[in-house]
């Protein structure tokens, strides 16, 4: 017998039927939606034509014409506004990847020593979390780049942080490292490092499946990652040549300089992301019950073994997905930039080249684009490794 | 002697953690001294122009402040207007406290207060422009009025919009389902600053000709949209926290779509959601300091405005200016985050006796 078919009862009844009810439904919001966009770009158009702007990415072929205090591509102000976008992307790239290093670094050492069994300590990274995490990123950024950045002395009398590193209202000037003929070499013999240390440890894991006996793989590891560039340096010469900064008539010349700008951004950044990314990490180490460590140790599993085989890997598990999105957020976070004239993405773009060209939409929607693009791809990865490292329910 | 063993064990129980102790007393030992040496000691207390700050080696320079506290707190709003700002804050305190403490009664009429009633008495009192009361441009409000502004509208907003869109993303409708997942990932996507200039700059493209809303209402509008997709995924957390019996059971007695949800599953969700709500309260009051890029003076607008005042130019100004700053923004955050965890507690509790 077969049963009743229930699209089929269109009659007085038929407002009763929950599918074709949830049908009239999305058909109303697919409708709702297209009108919204409909008015929207329907009244943009009469407005554009209404006040004369150009509309379409023509403009990004014109001349800038202005100047960018940090450019990481060759840039003069002859190049195109297509040209700016570039700059100030690859300016919120740097800001965001050297962010994120130093401040995933910084946040585990702090998460850590909450947890620490020295009382001090852990109070310390606690009142460290607690001050940073609850005071807005952008009085933070003021703060290190008014209050603190600017009224240093000048070059002259810079303050020195580390040898040949100097540190004074022009930001920081360090040691610049160029490539010389033996770089490429170097950093060949560090990939094929990294590939042996891979292929060794699958082996490595193979053999102790197969025969229970363990292999020495992280010395062996450690060997092989110092041991290979070594033996580089030894046979060819130094990677890089070093170029210390000098003094110049008001400036450092050569060498690295970094913008104050630069130093603020970044380093406002890490400080406040690195309370964050604390709290996760003391999170996940916590999640891991007590009853993995004990019985890592009834099996005979020594402290650093314990540690590496089965606490890490399960606070992995809980400090990744909220760790990405901390991630996520320094590189949102690196617009702040445009308050204090680090020449970013949003600040050259979204904000210079709107003011010149004033094509608003244009210009905001290419800006937003990029960030959902990182967002977008982002949690594709995130989800791929989800799926890789979640539980395995038995 | 009880305090001798427990520095030992927790300060000297070894090499490594001598010296870390050792490390921290030293970073003690250098900061804090200095910190309140600063604020405190060394700072000049009383004055009423820059001469009063311009001692060598002066710390902070809290004449300044007090000077100018008045912006700080309301921007320029008129000075025989003022009393309307304070009723505002009185009667906002007013049904704040009560729905904080768990205890007290009228829970559901206390809320219908704060997000129905109160917003509405707020912008009549605030703006104006109604029988005996002056009209206050929202270009003259500011300071701590525009935080709170932007930070509880942002709150109201977000609420509903959000348990509207967190329904949405877990409906069986494919099409409900996508569209509010386009939302919600697309705000979430992209920065704030992104958002404000999409909103000063680009949304009175998208008006008809004519209609125009001022500068705040348009960050408003901005910042309501950001912070409701932010508040749709805590929602939704707390959806998920729901056992499926819970909606079978509402089912089987024969209640519709939005009964179960308003009466059985919104109620447990939301008090689970209590401590995520907050944090989202708290990121949205920090993150209310950047309508001051679009030009709207919030507290630290209204510092920063402050700083370029002739009769207050000293060289510890910007220091003074922006540690007090802080200090407030501070004072309310970590305020909020102690409720929540308060909170959090609090439902734990409550969870294990289930």
């Amino acid at each position: 017998m077969r049963p009743p078919d229930k699209n089929k009862s269109f009659g007085p009844m038929a407002w009763t039927n929950p599918r074709l009810r949830s049908l009239v439904y999305q058909l109303g919001a697919i409708a709702a939606t297209i009108a919204i966009f409909t008015f929207f770009a329907l009244t943009a158009r009469a407005n554009l034509e209404r006040q004369n702007i150009a509309s379409g990415f023509g403009f990004m072929n014109n001349t800038a014409g202005f100047g960018v205090i940090q450019t990481l591509i060759p840039y003069s102000e002859e190049s195109s506004y297509g040209r700016v976008f570039l700059v100030g992307l690859a300016n919120t790239l740097l800001v965001a990847v050297i962010g994120t290093v130093f401040a995933v670094a910084l946040g585990f050492v702090i998460g850590v020593a909450r947890l620490s069994g020295n009382w001090l300590v852990s109070k310390l990274a606690a009142v460290y979390v607690e001050v940073f995490r609850n005071i807005p990123l952008l009085l933070q950024l003021f703060f290190w780049y008014f209050a603190i950045l600017r009224p240093l002395p000048a070059p002259r009398e810079s303050i020195v942080l580390l040898p040949d590193v100097f540190l004074s209202n022009r930001g920081v000037a360090m040691p610049a490292f160029h490539p010389t003929d033996a770089t490429s070499l170097f950093l060949i013999a560090l990939a094929v490092a990294i590939v042996g240390i891979i292929v060794l440890r699958r082996w490595a894991r193979k053999r102790r499946l197969a025969t229970g006996q363990s292999f020495p793989d992280g010395r062996i590891a450690l060997g092989l990652l110092i041991g290979l560039p070594l033996l580089v340096f030894f046979a060819v010469g130094a990677p890089a040549q070093i170029e210390p900064p000098v003094m110049g008539k008001f400036n450092f010349d050569g060498g690295w300089r970094l913008l104050p700008e630069f130093v603020a951004l970044t380093f406002g950044l890490v400080v406040y992301t690195a309370a964050f990314i604390a709290e996760i990490v003391r999170s996940g180490i916590l999640s891991v019950s007590k009853g993995q460590t004990e019985a890592a140790h009834a099996i005979g599993l020594n402290n650093s073994q314990t540690l590496r085989l089965v606490v890490i890997p399960q606070a992995l598990r809980v400090i990744v997905p909220p760790l990405t999105s901390q991630i996520l957020n320094l590189t949102k976070n690196s617009s702040l930039a445009v308050a204090i004239a680090y020449p970013d993405l949003v600040s050259i773009f979204a904000g210079t080249v709107l003011n010149q060209t004033g094509q608003a939409i244009e210009v905001i929607a290419l800006t937003m684009a990029v960030y959902l693009v990182i967002s977008l791809a982002t949690s594709f990865a995130m989800n791929t490794y989800n799926a890789r490292v979640a539980i395995v329910e038995r | 002697m009880t305090a001798v063993k427990w520095a030992h064990k927790n300060l000297f129980s070894g090499v490594w953690n001598t010296i870390l102790t050792l490390a921290a007393i030293y970073l003690i030992a250098v900061a804090v001294p200095a910190i309140f040496d600063w604020m405190i000691f060394s700072a000049v207390w009383t004055g009423d122009s820059r001469a009063a700050c311009l001692v060598p080696d002066a710390g902070a320079c809290w004449p300044f402040v007090t000077a100018n506290l008045k912006q700080f707190i309301y921007g320029r709003y008129p000075d025989a207007e003022l009393w309307r700002v304070n009723l505002t804050f009185a009667l906002g305190l007013a049904g704040l406290v009560p729905i904080l403490i768990p205890s007290m009664p009228a829970k559901r009429w206390n809320l219908i207060y704060l997000v129905v009633a109160y917003p509405l008495i707020a912008i009549v009192l605030l703006a104006g422009d109604r029988p005996g009361l002056v009209g206050v441009e929202t270009s003259l409000w500011g300071g701590l009025l525009v935080t709170l502004v932007v930070a509880i509208t942002g709150i109201v907003v977000s609420l509903p919009l959000g348990v509207l869109l967190a329904l949405g993303r877990r409906s069986e409708m494919p099409v409900i389902r996508m569209l509010s997942i386009g939302f919600i990932e697309f705000w979430r996507a992209v920065p704030l600053i992104t958002v404000l200039f999409m909103a000063s700059v680009m949304l009175p493209l998208f008006l008809p000709e004519g209609v125009s809303f001022d500068n705040l209402l348009r960050c408003l509008i901005g910042v309501a949209l950001f912070s409701s997709a932010y508040m749709a995924e805590v929602v939704r957390g707390g959806l998920q926290a729901i056992p499926r019996g819970q909606y079978e059971a509402a089912r089987a007695v024969g209640m519709s779509y939005w009964q179960t949800m308003g009466q059985i599953i919104l109620p447990q969700a939301l008090r689970h959601v209590i401590p995520g709500i907050v944090n989202t309260f708290i990121g949205l009051f920090k993150d209310t300091t950047l309508v001051l890029i679009v030009g709207i003076f919030d507290l630290l607008g209204q510092v920063r405005a402050q700083l370029s005042d002739p009769t207050w130019i000293v060289p510890q100004g910007a220091t003074t200016g922006y540690v007090f700053a802080a200090l407030v923004f501070w004072l309310f955050c970590f305020g909020m985050s102690r409720y929540s965890v308060f909170m959090e507690r609090r439902l734990d509790t409550g969870h294990g006796k289930n």
